[in-house]
């Protein structure tokens, strides 16, 4: 138990250390590094309370793969530091209004502000049971029965997004000359090899 | 004072960190060991089919030539490029190294000879697999050269876009076990060779397999260090033992990648056929024959094809093996919900 305590400590003092250099480093792929650190610690808090499907599935995919793409793109910017400080005094406020509407929301969620039932009503219904079984069955039970429509609906949004990106991206230039692979599989032998008997000294 | 010993080691903080210790030792050194005969049996395999000799002259049949060539990077002086960032770029082959050991924590030799049995094992596997595209592009930055970064940004692309397929793989393989935990997955193949998930999976095993080169970045998907045109790729600022990490972490994923294909799709450590004279032998040596052959077609792979282009390779991976492995996930599930093959849970 002593140990636990001890490892949770260990973990949420390097989340909130390296969130918070996330903001304040000022190269921007240390920002990134220390965001995937981040990401690791809370990985770990999740299996402290033995959740550790969400755990993987937080490293697959937020360290995996979005964050690899994050330093992609970090890595390849020639980012100004100086002139992105310009304007922070500037956003401060905005940023700060943000930071506060959020918090707001999680402590509503939990209850803490305002009255019972303005916490979410139906959070414990559906909550998967731990403890019987695996909690990646625990989570299946629920994810595919309870919330079935919100797990639809949450992939209709992915789809969105990614329709949004290729149509940003898309583009048809004129006169790009590209591989037919298909063309190319489909060529019968005699359109693509000729056999010519070549006489000696004299060439094709 | 047998008794008093079990009591320690399985009840008193010290006796387990030791067994614990013990368990990490036991895995790290024959892991250590295989990988520097993999480096010689790759050599030899390649000269065999270029009609050469391989390395022949440390040793009896060069048998030593692993050890020298250890030596000699350990010895020789590790060189940080003046210009490069020093702390990532140390950093970068220890992250490779440490993410291909740490990943063996959760793999099955024998019925029971696991050092961690979770239950999100091919989970683990697939996130520590992941994890290694940081070692190559962290290196790739730190150098501040341009054929390292290339280098580094080609194999990111690379990895994340062949990781999208393994995962249908791991996928296809979970819907036909019914659990997430690589001994079950192995249980689950019991029977001889044709229980295996090979045959009912045979698409499957392929694109696990091309995707596993892709993974690490070997022929005919060597872009990340073509020769030709990168110099040697994200570790072309790299000397001494820097590099020597990077090389161990390599051939270490190689041959974790094969074990994970032998655990999927071979049987991990069943007896490929299943009566007397064959189940004598342990278990872990089947396990080690099954590695060692996916590990051949590895080395065969890289002394008979040519590599890839870039395109292709990516064409390869977004057209051809991720609308594959998707069907063919959306067919097994069929198949098991109308054949009533569910696996009871």
């Amino acid at each position: 138990m002593l140990l636990q305590a001890l490892a949770f400590y260990v973990f949420a003092f390097v989340v909130m250390a390296s969130a918070t250099m996330v903001v304040v480093s000022r190269n921007p792929v240390y920002s990134v590094l220390f965001l995937i650190l981040a990401f690791f610690n809370a990985a770990a808090l999740f299996i402290l309370i033995g959740a550790e499907f969400i755990a993987m599935i937080l490293i697959i995919v937020y360290v995996g793969a979005v964050a690899v793409l994050f330093l992609f793109v970090v890595m390849m910017l020639d980012i100004n530091v100086t002139q992105l400080r310009e304007g922070f005094l500037k956003y401060l406020p905005i940023g700060a209004l943000i930071g506060l509407v959020l918090l707001a929301e999680i402590l509503f969620g939990l209850g803490v502000l305002g009255s019972e039932s303005t916490a979410m009503a139906g959070l414990g219904k559906a909550a998967p049971q731990v403890g019987a079984i695996d909690n990646t069955r625990a989570i299946g039970r629920v994810l595919y029965t309870q919330y079935f429509y919100l797990f639809q609906v949450s992939g209709v949004v992915l789809l969105v997004a990614m329709i949004g990106a290729i149509v940003l991206t898309l583009r048809s230039r004129p006169g790009v000359r590209r591989q037919r692979v298909a063309e190319q599989l489909y060529r019968p032998k005699d359109q693509t090899i000729e056999v010519v008997k070549v006489p000696t000294r004299e060439g094709v | 004072m047998g008794a008093d010993l079990i009591h320690f080691f399985t009840t008193n903080w010290l006796g387990q960190a030791i067994v614990i210790l013990a368990q990490c030792l036991l895995v790290t050194v024959p892991l250590l060991l295989s990988v520097a005969y993999m480096t010689y049996a790759d050599r030899k395999i390649w000269a065999s089919i270029q009609l050469r000799r391989g390395p022949n002259v440390v040793g009896p049949f060069g048998l030593l030539q692993p050890m020298a060539d250890g030596l000699k990077l350990v010895l020789k002086e590790t060189i940080v490029p003046s210009s490069a960032n020093a702390v990532l770029f140390i950093l970068a082959p220890m992250i490779t190294f440490i993410t291909a050991l740490i990943a063996w924590a959760v793999v099955p030799f024998d019925d029971g000879w696991v050092i961690a049995d979770i239950n999100v094992g091919i989970l683990y596997l697939f996130a520590i697999s992941s994890l290694g595209v940081y070692g190559i592009i962290i290196a790739g930055w730190a150098s501040n050269s341009k054929y390292a970064f290339l280098g580094a940004l080609r194999s990111a692309a690379q990895m994340v876009s062949y990781e999208v397929s393994i995962g249908f793989v791991l996928v296809t393989v979970l819907l036909c076990v019914g659990s997430l935990n690589l001994s079950k997955v192995v249980l689950a193949q019991s029977g001889g060779f044709w229980n295996w998930f090979w045959l009912p999976l045979l698409p499957m095993f392929v694109i696990f397999f091309v995707s596993a080169l892709a993974e690490t970045n070997r022929t005919p998907f060597d872009l990340p260090m073509s020769e030709a045109e990168l110099v040697a790729g994200f570790h072309t600022e790299y000397s001494s033992m820097t590099f020597g990490l990077f090389f161990l972490g390599e051939y270490a994923n190689m041959i974790l990648l094969s074990a994970l294909g032998a655990v999927l799709f071979l049987g991990g450590w069943m007896s490929p056929i299943p009566f007397a004279p064959f189940t004598w032998v342990p278990g872990v040596v089947w396990f080690a024959l099954k590695i060692a052959f996916l590990l051949f077609v590895f080395s065969w792979t890289k002394g008979t094809l040519p590599r890839y282009r870039y395109d292709q390779l990516m064409r390869l991976g977004w057209k051809v093996f991720l609308p594959v492995s998707l069907g063919w996930v959306v067919l097994t599930a069929a198949v098991l919900q109308f054949g009533g093959w569910v696996p009871k849970s």
